[in-house]
């Protein structure tokens, strides 16, 4: 007898994992029904999950940790037993703040810690001579696209919430606000960087694996009660997960995933293959980046959850006043990710990563991340003001 | 309870609430001012009328979701309903922590207490965000109302788009008939009994013989 299951999704390539589980019959061989429902909001994916319309979701890595701290929001633990996506953001900028960026950088602009400073003295002439400040997209509060924006910004001594403006924008409305001229930059996933750079309205600066090399960008959540609750529908999910992914990080599959994925995403095959194998163009002209890091979903790396990224998630979250610091709090963002459930379904022994950045995250500046020590990546970075959690707190 | 939700408590103000608590109890619920943010006109005008009718008067329509939040705080709304199929709901997350700009705190109408009116709004494409420190009660009616409308408008659509179909069916059960008068010289009462007499044959629906007919018709041209 089949297993019928509900699972929500936004259409971006980081889904899919989950979308070749499904499709290419890797569920249903585990006797999985799954119906697949795209969503338009992370929101409405958070609600639809929370209160029990969905099993399971694709999720910003962040919002798992925030739904389950119950940040500013009615608290549901979820837990993280598969990770789906590590890295795909870019932040893209209009061709004329690059222009002016390129203008005053003091060294190679594709080295955030310089076009970091760029930015710095742009916001600086900017506010000297009364202009309006800049103002940048991102995708969510609890986002990398909001904690990446940030972290190169305060690389330079930016305070993001005084110095620029930061706006949520619904990733569809992205490159037309950067075409009307509503935001200046904004950091996102794919396709819309691409989409921009084709449209001759923005140029990639940074692939967000500049800014961090390594972070969980989107899980696999479910309601902690229902995994605990469905162990052999979650095991059952987890081994289709599995082989859709070694399925999908098979280079020979590469055209069989991509038609698979670009239909549920509304896009061209072909913008698929070129965010999966890393290779973006960042301007009008035709210049192409390529970074093997760039995104990565298939293979244990990626899908085993590190409980030091539900830490730098964590870390991100206080840092930006969204939450207070505590060992408790902590203690539970790191129990959302559990490397456990992934081991004892799929057989994985813990095994020290071969590949990667030493602290798990390789941020572009500052120390390495501990997470043993929030408090000291917190303080590492005080600039300007303390930041208060301040959560639903305004005035 | 939830970090969040602590905060909500912590930092709320008795002064930022304005007089409506001074306000007789008949009038309170008028002085409510509440933001649809919906790009559906029909559903926004379905809704605004049944909020009227109920009797709140401040009540101000958002079609347009370009600068959401600046319009949003211009507003200074009590209460914002926005559709589910609005990818502009994650636009309304960020007011509950940009303390910048925002002159008024707004929080999320959710509460672990409360899962069936959320179900509810949730089946029927709608959520609300309400300014913190406003009782739930107060804003019960208003949800409730706004879920009958919004699935009186699903009702609406659904019948819209069957009055369609039915319409179309009709149109092509006529070509068929017609098409079978003028073939094999019947009257349009026996093309009807004819197309009525195969679809029972066959176990299928009158206007899928019609199709038939129609494309059969198309060959023989």
């Amino acid at each position: 007898m089949s297993e019928r299951l509900r699972i929500g999704y936004i259409p971006l390539v980081d889904a899919t994992t989950l979308l070749v589980a499904v499709d290419q019959g890797f569920a249903a061989a585990q006797g999985l029904d799954i119906e697949l429902v795209r969503e338009v909001s992370w929101s409405n994916v958070r609600d639809k999950l929370n209160i029990g319309l969905f099993d399971a979701a694709h999720l910003l890595s962040p919002v798992a940790i925030a739904s389950s701290l119950g940040l500013g929001h009615v608290r549901v633990p979820l837990i993280v037993p598969f990770n789906l996506g590590i890295n795909g953001n870019a932040i893209t900028v209009s061709t004329d703040l690059f222009a002016v960026l390129s203008d005053v950088s003091d060294g190679d602009i594709t080295d955030p810690k310089v076009s970091s400073r760029a930015l710095a003295r742009v916001v600086a002439e900017r506010k000297k001579r009364g202009a309006e400040p800049l103002t940048f997209g991102m995708t969510f509060p609890f986002s990398n696209h909001n904690y990446q924006l940030r972290f190169w910004m305060a690389a330079a001594g930016l305070d993001p919430d005084e110095d620029v403006r930061l706006v949520v924008l619904p990733p569809p409305y992205m490159v037309e606000s950067l075409a009307s001229g509503h935001v200046d930059g904004f950091c996102v996933g794919a396709p819309w960087n691409s989409v921009a750079v084709d449209s001759g309205i923005g140029r990639i600066l940074h692939f967000g694996c500049e800014i961090t090399e390594h972070v969980s960008e989107k899980v696999f959540a479910l309601r902690e009660k229902w995994a605990g609750e469905n162990p052999n529908i979650l095991a059952a999910l987890m081994r289709a997960l599995a082989r859709a992914s070694e399925f999908a990080k098979d280079a020979n599959n590469l055209s069989t995933v991509a038609n698979i994925v670009a239909p549920r995403l509304g896009v061209v095959s072909e913008l698929v293959v070129r965010t999966l194998t890393g290779s973006l163009k960042i301007d009008a002209d035709g210049a192409v980046r390529h970074s093997e890091n760039y995104i990565a979903i298939g293979g244990r790396d990626v899908n085993r959850p590190d409980a030091v990224q539900a830490a730098w998630a964590y870390a991100q979250i206080v840092r930006w006043g969204q939450a207070p610091l505590s060992q408790d709090l902590c203690a539970r963002a790191q129990n959302v990710f559990r490397p456990g459930i992934y081991d004892a379904v799929l057989g994985s022994t813990i095994e020290p990563r071969l590949t990667g950045p030493r602290d798990g995250i390789g941020a572009f500046s500052g120390p390495d991340f501990d997470a043993h020590d929030i408090a000291g990546h917190v303080s590492a970075w005080q600039t300007k003001r303390a930041y208060r959690p301040r959560l639903s707190v305004v005035r | 309870m939830s970090i969040g939700k602590r905060n909500l408590v912590q930092t709320r103000k008795g002064s930022d609430l304005p007089t409506q608590g001074a306000l007789p109890a008949d009038q309170r619920d008028a002085a409510l001012r509440i933001a649809i943010v919906d790009e559906s006109s029909v559903r926004a005008a379905i809704l605004e009328d049944g909020l009227r009718e109920a009797g709140f008067t401040q009540v101000e329509r958002i079609g347009e979701t370009r600068n959401l939040l600046t319009r949003i705080y211009a507003l200074d709304p009590d209460v914002i309903l926005i559709g589910l199929e609005n990818p502009s709901r994650d636009v309304l997350e960020q007011m509950f922590q940009m303390s910048r700009a925002v002159k008024r705190p707004v929080a999320m109408f959710v509460d672990q207490s409360d899962s069936a009116s959320i179900q509810a709004a949730v089946d029927a494409g709608v959520s609300a965000y309400i300014v913190d420190g406003l009782k739930k009660e107060r804003v019960t009616s208003i949800l409730d109302l706004c879920i009958s409308r919004f699935n009186a408008f699903a009702r609406l659509q659904s019948e819209l788009d069957h009055a369609k179909d039915a319409l179309e069916e009709r149109k092509v059960i006529d070509r068929a008939k017609g098409f079978l008068m003028k073939a094999k010289k019947l009257t349009e009462e026996q093309a009807y009994a004819l197309l009525r007499k195969t679809a029972m044959n066959e176990n299928k629906k009158i206007v899928e013989i019609a199709e038939s007919v129609l494309t059969a018709a198309e060959l023989l041209k």
